[in-house]
């Protein structure tokens, strides 16, 4: 069931296009993720969906309400962690937890009950009555995250939330993120860590310059970018020789060898394993590891984004003349 | 029910965290107290305390507005909470009405110290305190919006206070509270009744000494129109400025 829907949301400052017309659907449960590089448009995105920013063109409904319209309704539904920790310097982790649960209109018993659960829960219960700039950069961030989620939003914007925090932290926070998903939030995630958008997301929109260059499941994304299959071996005893034997026996494959004992085989089509082990024995060669070589989200990023920063520019240069 | 939960707690939270503070208690308490001695100084102590309690309670009333209201907020914006507010499910105006209140309940707390020392001083029988108390509250709220208003129209707080005394120091020479409206020059006269202060300044005058020369109901007229107006030109540049 869809829970957010953009059309053709836009953003312009003057004469500069921020957020360019994008289309996207979250569906309830789902774990979502915008992965673009710095200034491509996805905080703005999530400041115009959250009431932050206002809307040029284009629309927004989150469970039915047009964002538009009424963003007041639409903001009691949403949860938000900006990409900097923005609670009240000056309160305790505690109290900032019941401000934050206040403001969603939470009586005052559920609320500190909710507080103290939740600080349990992130692991802050020994910083409960620490002023909040007391906290490291990883508690202030794990603190915001509880604040977004203390009144139960249907959906969680969560703005790069693991940026400038140590590994430890970033770690436990993905741990964190993960759990929330798993016990039914409906999460949208920005990030410029590719490799934390593999981990976590379901689905995954890249964000070029405003504009949604490519969107689907992690595997669509991979399927899209892998042109051709790789099958790689990893073999022990001599396989200098074995280029050649490879390429007389299986001239429709491409055939790589490296000295430390690996061998890749590339086609077009599905790679059958068995004639190579059987190549393999006869020249006694022992296999110990045999396995299919995908590309990374990272090497789909670039290569895509890649793609579409050339073609903007070709666009570019051709307005001008 | 679900606002008013909201309402209250962010005017608890400003409370505590601002106004309560005891740096800002005890300016609430000396400001007026060097008001009340630096005008007592200049004029030889020919001047009775009774006269000078309306200037007194309204610059007390401006300065504590104004100095915390205007700085509160733009350090709420520069540290990035404010957004926090933005983002949760209150109406603008009525989350502006929290944020104002506990300044105007600070500026209604400074405007009556004066009292509580003139008291101890002088007579103040044959006052009706009901009709002051709704002039110092209407100044209060005035005042706030203009604080508000300097808030939303700087970035930086050492902005906030530069652009408040750019309005708070032309109002008190022209408001009448040192020198009489009807005795200002000419080309000086338009000016003060365009400055909300003048009007506070007469019903006070008006209620404690039977001074004034405005009239009761105009200038409680006249003051809840330049709340109204100083209220909505705010919230609109929050809307335009804030919410970019």
């Amino acid at each position: 069931m869809k829970i957010l829907e953009t059309h053709h949301l836009t953003k312009r400052y003057d004469c500069f296009t921020a957020v360019d017309g994008i289309d996207f659907t979250i569906h309830e449960g789902e774990l979502f993720g915008l992965l673009g590089p710095n200034g491509a448009g996805k905080t703005t995105t999530i400041n115009m969906l959250t009431g932050l920013a206002r809307i040029t063109a284009g629309s927004v409904k989150l469970k039915g309400f047009d964002c538009t319209r009424d963003i007041t309704k639409a903001q009691s539904l949403m949860g938000i962690v900006p990409d900097e920790s923005n609670l009240y310097e000056e309160l305790d982790g505690f109290q900032n937890l019941c401000f934050c649960a206040a403001l969603y209109g939470i009586p005052k018993r559920r609320r500190r009950q909710k507080a103290a659960e939740l600080l349990d829960q992130f692991d802050l219960a020994d910083a409960r009555s620490k002023p909040f700039r007391a906290y490291s950069k990883g508690m202030k961030r794990k603190l915001t995250i509880a604040a977004g989620i203390i009144h139960a939003p249907k959906i969680l914007f969560l703005d790069e939330p693991t940026t400038a925090i140590d590994v430890a932290s970033a770690r436990q926070i993905r741990q964190l993120i993960r759990s929330l998903n798993q016990t039914g939030t409906t999460i949208l995630l920005t990030t410029h860590y590719i490799e934390e958008a593999e981990r976590l997301c379901h689905r995954i929109a890249f964000l070029v310059g405003g504009k949604i260059v490519r969107l689907g499941t992690l595997s669509e994304l991979m399927d899209e970018a892998q042109q051709e299959n790789i099958i790689q071996f990893r073999l022990a005893g001599p396989v200098a020789q074995l280029e050649l034997a490879v390429s007389r026996e299986f001239p429709q494959f491409v055939t790589e060898i490296s000295g430390d004992g690996i061998i890749r085989i590339k086609s077009q089509l599905p790679v059958n394993i068995m004639p190579f082990m059987r190549l393999f024995d006869r020249n006694n060669l022992d296999v110990y590891e045999a396995k299919i070589i995908r590309p990374s989200l990272e090497e789909v990023f670039v290569k895509v984004t890649g793609l579409e920063i050339a073609k903007m520019k070709q666009e570019k240069e051709k307005s001008k003349r | 029910m679900t606002t008013w939960i909201a309402f209250w707690n962010i005017l608890k939270k400003d409370m505590r965290n601002y106004y309560l503070k005891p740096p800002n208690i005890s300016w609430g308490i000396i400001f007026p107290v060097a008001w009340t001695l630096m005008v007592f100084l200049k004029s030889d102590g020919a001047m009775d305390i009774r006269g000078l309690l309306p200037g007194v309670m309204c610059l007390s009333v401006l300065f504590g507005t104004t100095s915390m209201l205007a700085v509160t907020i733009t350090f709420e914006r520069r540290s990035r909470s404010f957004e926090r507010l933005l983002i949760a499910p209150i109406g603008l105006n009525f989350l502006m009405l929290a944020k104002t209140t506990g300044a105007i309940v600070f500026g209604l707390f400074n405007g009556f110290v004066p009292v509580v020392f003139a008291l101890f001083m002088v007579e103040l029988s044959g006052i009706n305190w009901f009709l002051v108390l709704c002039g110092v509250f209407l100044i209060a709220v005035t005042s706030t919006f203009l604080g508000l208003f300097i808030a939303v129209s700087v970035s930086e707080v050492f902005e906030a206070q530069t652009f408040s005394n750019f309005f708070r120091f032309p109002m008190i020479f022209l408001c009448g509270l040192f020198i009489p409206v009807q005795i200002l020059p000419v080309f000086l006269k338009p000016l003060s009744y365009i400055i909300p202060l003048t009007y506070g300044a007469d019903i006070l005058k008006t209620l404690i000494n039977t001074t004034g020369h405005i009239g009761l109901p105009e200038s409680f007229v006249v003051l809840t129109g330049f709340s109204v107006i100083l209220f909505a030109v705010s919230t609109r540049n929050v809307k335009r400025k804030w919410i970019y």
